[in-house]
C-alpha cells in the first residue's frame, strides 16, 4: 500500500502550471466541507503514503502526506506514544497531510500544544513542481526560515505536503475525567484559575451545564490532582485508558436530545464533533478567544444567542444557530480579541475565515506568489485570490 | 534554477548583500552618514544617535567576538513611531538595517554592516501589561528574558524558555533566534511560548501577527517570524505565554564511566515515557572545567555526567524519580545523587549554566558550536569530534542539551596564536557538516548569522535556498534587513562548493565521514 507518487504529482503540477489550470489537493477527502468550496481539478495525494521512519526514543515520526491518520495513531499506540495535539479526523480516511494542512488540533491543544507546535520538518512540492525539504527530524532547528510551520494550517495553498516529521510524546500512564455541574461563567473562571496552577490538566470542556476536566499523568499524580480539583462539588469521576478511540466514522452525531457520552467516549465525541450539541444543521461557528473571556456576547439584541459549547478551558467557543449572518459574530469575536470561523454549513461562498487587514492580506498574497506563482494550489480555499 | 525568481536572489542595490565580510562599499560613507543624521535629527534627540567611532565600539560585535565591524551609525529609538520613521528613511535611501537586542547572539546575527544602520532596541525595556487571567505578558523587545519571570513570580507564573544567557539576552533577540533553554524539551522553544508580535516592516509599516487567542486566521506568520534572525521585520512588541511554576522539581545527577552508557541512558529515559524538565550532559573536560570554576561538586573523574530534572506535582515527580534511578543504574551509572534541597539543586545546575564562562577560564578564546543530531547518533558524532580534536590539536569541550540532541561543542583556541582562529573555524565547520551527515542540523538555537552561512550551503539544496530568498522578498524586496546573514546567496554557495571540491584546501578533509 505504501508508495511514493512524487513523480506523478510533479507531472500533474507541471502540467497544471503550463495550462494555468488550478488543482484541488485531496487527501482522504474528509474535510471537503471545511473551508471555502474547493475548486480546480482534483489532485489525489492519498497514494503518496506510508510511515517513512519512526524512532520512539527520538520522539519523532516521519510519514508521507497521504498516510492515513489512523495508521499513524496506531503505530504510535503500539509503542505507547501519541500525537499530543489530539487531532480530529472527521472520517476514517483522514490523512496526516490533510490534518496538518488544515491545522486541526483537538481538546488537549491548550495544554499540550497545537499541531504547528509538533511539526518539526516537511518535504513539500511548491507550485513550480520543485521538491524541497525544510526543518528536519530533530527537536531544535533554526537553520533557514520555518517554512514547515508556515505550511501548517495553510490549507494546501502554498504547496503539497509530501512528508511531515512530527514530534510525538509518550502516552500518559493514567487518565481520569472529573465532571461538575456548573454554570458556564463559573466554569470558565475555574478553568483559568486551574490553568494558572501546575495541575496535569489535558482537557476542559463545558457543555449543557456540565464541566468536564481531563487529567493525565502518572497514577499518583492524577490521583492527587483529582483530590484537590474535586473539592466538594465533584460529580462523576471516571478513569479511562485511552482518549483517542475511533468513533464509527459513518455515525452521525447523536440526536440533540440524547445524553452525552462519558469518559473517553466524551472526549472522542467532542474531538470528532459527534456530541449531541453538533447534531443540528444550523451553521456552526468556531470562535477562538483569549481563554479567560467570560461570556461571549454576540450582542445582537433580541435575536437568539444560539447554543454555545466551550472547549479549551474557555479558549474555544462553538456557537450553533442564532447568528444567521456572520457579521455579528465576527464583530463580537473581534471585540473579545479573538476571531471567528464559519466551520460547518452557512454560506460557503462568502468569508470562511476572518478577513485579513489589508497590510496582512498583501503579505499573504506575496507569500503565496513566492511558493505558488501560478496560483494553482487550492485556489481560494482559504481566502479569495489566495 | 527557475529564472522567474532569479531577480530576488541578488539583494537589491545594497552592496553589502553579497558577502558580510566582503569588499568595502564603494560609496562615500561620510556623506551617507551626514545625510542620514540630518534626516534622523528631525525626530530623534541627539542622545538616540551614536556615530562617533569610539562610541560605536560597543556595538562592533555580538557574542561572536571573532567578527567585528563598525556600523555607519547606531540609532537607539524609544518609541514605535521612531522605529517606523527610521525604517522609512532607510528604505527610501536603500540603507541596510541591522536590528540589535542585547548583543548576546553567538552567530554574528547582530554584526553591523559598514554601510548600514544598527537599530538598537535596548531602550524598549518595559513590561507593558500582565494579563493574569489569560496568563500572558505584553513586553517590549528590549526586556531581558529573566526580567519577565522575575516580574510575574509573585503570581506563581514564569516565562518558560530559559537560555543560559537569560540574565542578559532580550526577548526580541530570543524571538529572532527562536531561543531555547535548559527546559525546552518539555516546555518548548520561543516559538511555543509566544502568542503575538508587533512587527515593523522595512517599509515602516506596522503589522500584528498572531493574537491573544490560541490561534489566528491566515498563515502562521508568528512561526515564520520566529527564528528569522531579523531578516523579515523588526519586532517591537511581544506577547508571551506564562506558565505556572511546577509545584516540585528534583534533580538527579548520574555519573558514567563512558559516554556511550550516558547516551544510552538518555534514550532509555525517553523510551520509559519520561519527559524530564531538563536533561543535560557534560563530558569530562566540561565537568572538570565547570567544577573548577564554580565548585559544583561534580565527580571529576567521570567520563560523562547527566543532569536530569524532573518536575510536576509532587507525587508525579516521586514516581518518576524512582523510574529514572532504576534506568540510570541499569545503564551502569557509577554514581547517583539526588539534590536534597533547593540549594543543592541550584548547585547541580550552577556548573552546567556556567559552562561558557568556565571555558573562558581554561582557554583564552573559544568557539561555541550549536549542531543538533538525532540522539542515537551521539556516540558516533562524539567519536568524530574526538578525532578532530586530536588531528587539530585543539581541545573540544562538550556540553549539550541531551534530551533534544542539541550539542554545544566548545572549541578552545588562542586568537593570539597565528592561524588558530582559522583552525578553530575549520574544525567548527567540519563539526557542523558531521551533524548534517548524521541527519541533524547546523544550528539548534543560536542561529546562522554570519558564522554558519557557508554551512547553510551544506544543509540546503540550491532550490531550497532560492525558495528562502523568494520568501524573504515577500517581506523585504530590496533585501535591506540584515543582508548577508542567515541565508547565503547562491553565488556564495557556488564559491564555497568549489572550495570544497578542490579537496585538501579544507583542513582535516581526510577525517572519516559517515
Ligand atoms: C553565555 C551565553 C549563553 C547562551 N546560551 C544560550 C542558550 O542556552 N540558548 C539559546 O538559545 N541561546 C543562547 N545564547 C545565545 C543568545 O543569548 C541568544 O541567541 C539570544 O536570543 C540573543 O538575544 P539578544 O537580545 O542578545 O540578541 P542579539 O544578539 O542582539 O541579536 C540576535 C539576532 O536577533 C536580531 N534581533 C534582535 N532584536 C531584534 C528585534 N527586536 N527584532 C528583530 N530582530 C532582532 C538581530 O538582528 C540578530 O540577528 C547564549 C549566549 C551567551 C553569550
Amino acid at each position: 500500500m505504501d508508495g511514493d507518487s512524487s513523480e506523478y504529482l510533479k507531472e500533474r503540477v507541471l502540467a497544471a502550471v503550463s495550462q494555468g489550470a488550478p488543482l484541488s489537493i485531496i487527501g482522504g477527502g474528509t474535510k471537503h466541507w471545511l473551508g471555502s468550496t474547493p475548486s480546480g481539478e482534483a489532485l489525489p495525494v492519498g497514494d503518496h503514503r506510508g510511515i517513512v521512519s519512526y524512532e520512539p526514543t527520538e520522539l519523532v515520526l516521519t510519514a508521507r502526506g497521504g498516510t492515513p491518520l489512523a495508521e499513524v495513531r496506531s503505530a504510535l499506540a503500539e509503542r505507547s506514544q501519541m500525537l499530543a495535539f489530539e487531532p480530529p479526523a472527521f472520517g476514517a480516511d483522514a490523512t496526516l497531510g490533510g490534518t496538518v494542512a488544515a491545522g486541526l488540533s483537538g481538546p488537549a491543544r491548550p495544554y499540550t500544544g497545537a499541531v504547528r507546535d509538533f511539526v518539526l520538518g516537511t518535504k513539500v512540492m511548491n507550485g513550480r513542481g520543485e521538491i524541497l525539504r525544510f526543518g528536519g527530524e530533530v527537536m531544535k532547528n533554526v537553520a533557514g526560515y520555518d517554512v514547515s510551520r508556515l505550511m501548517t494550517g495553510a490549507w494546501g495553498t502554498l504547496g503539497i505536503l509530501l512528508e511531515i516529521s512530527l514530534k510525538v510524546l509518550p502516552r500518559p500512564k493514567a487518565i481520569r475525567t472529573l465532571s461538575f455541574e456548573m454554570e458556564a461563567v463559573k466554569a470558565i473562571e475555574r478553568c483559568n484559575a486551574w490553568a494558572a496552577k501546575p495541575f496535569p490538566i489535558s482537557g476542559a470542556c463545558h457543555s449543557r451545564g456540565r464541566l468536564r476536566v481531563r487529567l493525565w499523568g502518572s497514577v499518583r499524580g492524577v490521583e492527587s490532582a483529582a483530590k484537590i480539583l474535586g473539592g466538594d462539588d465533584i460529580g462523576d469521576v471516571i478513569d479511562h485508558e485511552g482518549f483517542e478511540i475511533d468513533l464509527d466514522p459513518a455515525s452521525d452525531p447523536a440526536c440533540e436530545s440524547a445524553v452525552e457520552p462519558e469518559g473517553e467516549h466524551f472526549w472522542a465525541a467532542l474531538r470528532e464533533q459527534k456530541l449531541p450539541f453538533f447534531a443540528a444543521s444550523d451553521p456552526l461557528w468556531r470562535v477562538s478567544l483569549p481563554p479567560g473571556t467570560s461570556l461571549f456576547d454576540i450582542g445582537n439584541g433580541d435575536r437568539s444567542q444560539g447554543e454555545c459549547l466551550i472547549d479549551w478551558g474557555g479558549g474555544l467557543r462553538w456557537i450553533r444557530g442564532g447568528a444567521d449572518d456572520g457579521k455579528d459574530i465576527r464583530l463580537a469575536a473581534k471585540r473579545c480579541k479573538g476571531h471567528a470561523t464559519l466551520f460547518r454549513g452557512g454560506d460557503r461562498s462568502g468569508d470562511i475565515f476572518d478577513p485579513l487587514p489589508s497590510d496582512l492580506r498583501l503579505l499573504h498574497e506575496r507569500i503565496k506568489a513566492a511558493f505558488d506563482p501560478g496560483a494553482i494550489f487550492n485556489r481560494g480555499r482559504m481566502y479569495p485570490g489566495i | 534554477m527557475n529564472p522567474s525568481h532569479s531577480t530576488t536572489l541578488s539583494p537589491g542595490k545594497s552592496a553589502s548583500g553579497a558577502s558580510p565580510l566582503g569588499t568595502p562599499p564603494d560609496f562615500d560613507r561620510k556623506e551617507r552618514r551626514l545625510a542620514l543624521l540630518h534626516a534622523f535629527r528631525r525626530f530623534l534627540p541627539e542622545s538616540c544617535l551614536i556615530h562617533e567611532p569610539e562610541a560605536l565600539k560597543v556595538y562592533e560585535c555580538d557574542g561572536l567576538t571573532a567578527y567585528r565591524r563598525l556600523p555607519l551609525m547606531a540609532v537607539l529609538p524609544d518609541t514605535v513611531e521612531q522605529v517606523k520613521e527610521v525604517m522609512r528613511i532607510c528604505s527610501k535611501a536603500s540603507v541596510p538595517v541591522v536590528a540589535r537586542g542585547a548583543g548576546t547572539g553567538l552567530s554574528g546575527g547582530a554584526l553591523p554592516l559598514e554601510d548600514g544602520v544598527l537599530l538598537v532596541l535596548a531602550r524598549f525595556n518595559r513590561i507593558l501589561e500582565v494579563d493574569r487571567i489569560n496568563r500572558t505578558a505584553l513586553v517590549q523587545p528590549g526586556v531581558r528574558n529573566l526580567a519577565i519571570s522575575e516580574h510575574v513570580a509573585p503570581l506563581g507564573l514564569y516565562y518558560a524558555p530559559d537560555p543560559s544567557s537569560q540574565i542578559a539576552c532580550s526577548i526580541g533577540g530570543n524571538v529572532a533566534e527562536n531561543a531555547g533553554g535548559l527546559h525546552c524539551l518539555k516546555y518548548g522553544l520561543t516559538v511555543h511560548n509566544i502568542l503575538e508580535l508587533k512587527v515593523i516592516t522595512i517599509a515602516g509599516d506596522e503589522i500584528t501577527v498572531g493574537g491573544e487567542a490560541l490561534d489566528s486566521p491566515g498563515y502562521d506568520l508568528l512561526a515564520l517570524m520566529t527564528g528569522s534572525e531579523g531578516l523579515l521585520g523588526v519586532v517591537v512588541e511581544v506577547r508571551v505565554r506564562l506558565l505556572p511554576k511546577p509545584a516540585c522539581a528534583k534533580v538527579l545527577l548520574a555519573a558514567f564511566d563512558d559516554i556511550q552508557s550516558a547516551g544510552q541512558a538518555v534514550g532509555e529515559i525517553i523510551a520509559a515515557g519520561i519527559i524530564p524538565g531538563g536533561l543535560e550532559m557534560m563530558d569530562n573536560l566540561a565537568i572538570r572545567a565547570t567544577d573548577d570554576f564554580c565548585k559544583a561538586g561534580y565527580p571529576t573523574e567521570a567520563a560523562a555526567v547527566l543532569l536530569c530534572e524532573l518536575d510536576g506535582i509532587e507525587e508525579e515527580v516521586m514516581d518518576q524519580i524512582v523510574d529514572a534511578k532504576g534506568i540510570f543504574e541499569a545503564c551502569g551509572a557509577s554514581e547517583l545523587r539526588i539534590a536534597e534541597d533547593d540549594a543543592e539543586r541550584a548547585r547541580f545546575w550552577a556548573g552546567r549554566k556556567a559552562a561558557f564562562p568556565a571555558a573562558g577560564r581554561i582557554s583564552p578564546d573559544y568557539l561555541c558550536m550549536d549542531g543538533t543530531i538525532p540522539k542515537r547518533e551521539l556516540p558516533k558524532v562524539l567519536n568524530a569530534m574526538q578525532a578532530l580534536s586530536q588531528a587539530s590539536g585543539l581541545r573540544i569541550m562538550n556540553v549539550f542539551h541531551a534530551g533534544d540532541g542539541n550539542l554545544h561543542p566548545l572549541i578552545l583556541y588562542d586568537a593570539n596564536k597565528e592561524g588558530e582562529l582559522e583552525k578553530a573555524e575549520a574544525v567548527g565547520a567540519r563539526i557542523l557538516e558531521i551533524c548534517v551527515e548524521a541527519g541533524g542540523t547546523i544550528t539548534g538555537e543560536h542561529g546562522v548569522g554570519v558564522e554558519k552561512i557557508n554551512q547553510m550551503c551544506v544543509q540546503f539544496e540550491t532550490l531550497e535556498l532560492a525558495q528562502f530568498h523568494a520568501l524573504k522578498a515577500a517581506f523585504d524586496p530590496e533585501g535591506l534587513l540584515n543582508p548577508g546573514k542567515a541565508i547565503p546567496t547562491l553565488q556564495r554557495c557556488a564559491e564555497y562548493g568549489a572550495m570544497h571540491v578542490k579537496g585538501g584546501v579544507l583542513p582535516f578533509a581526510d577525517i572519516e565521514r559517515f
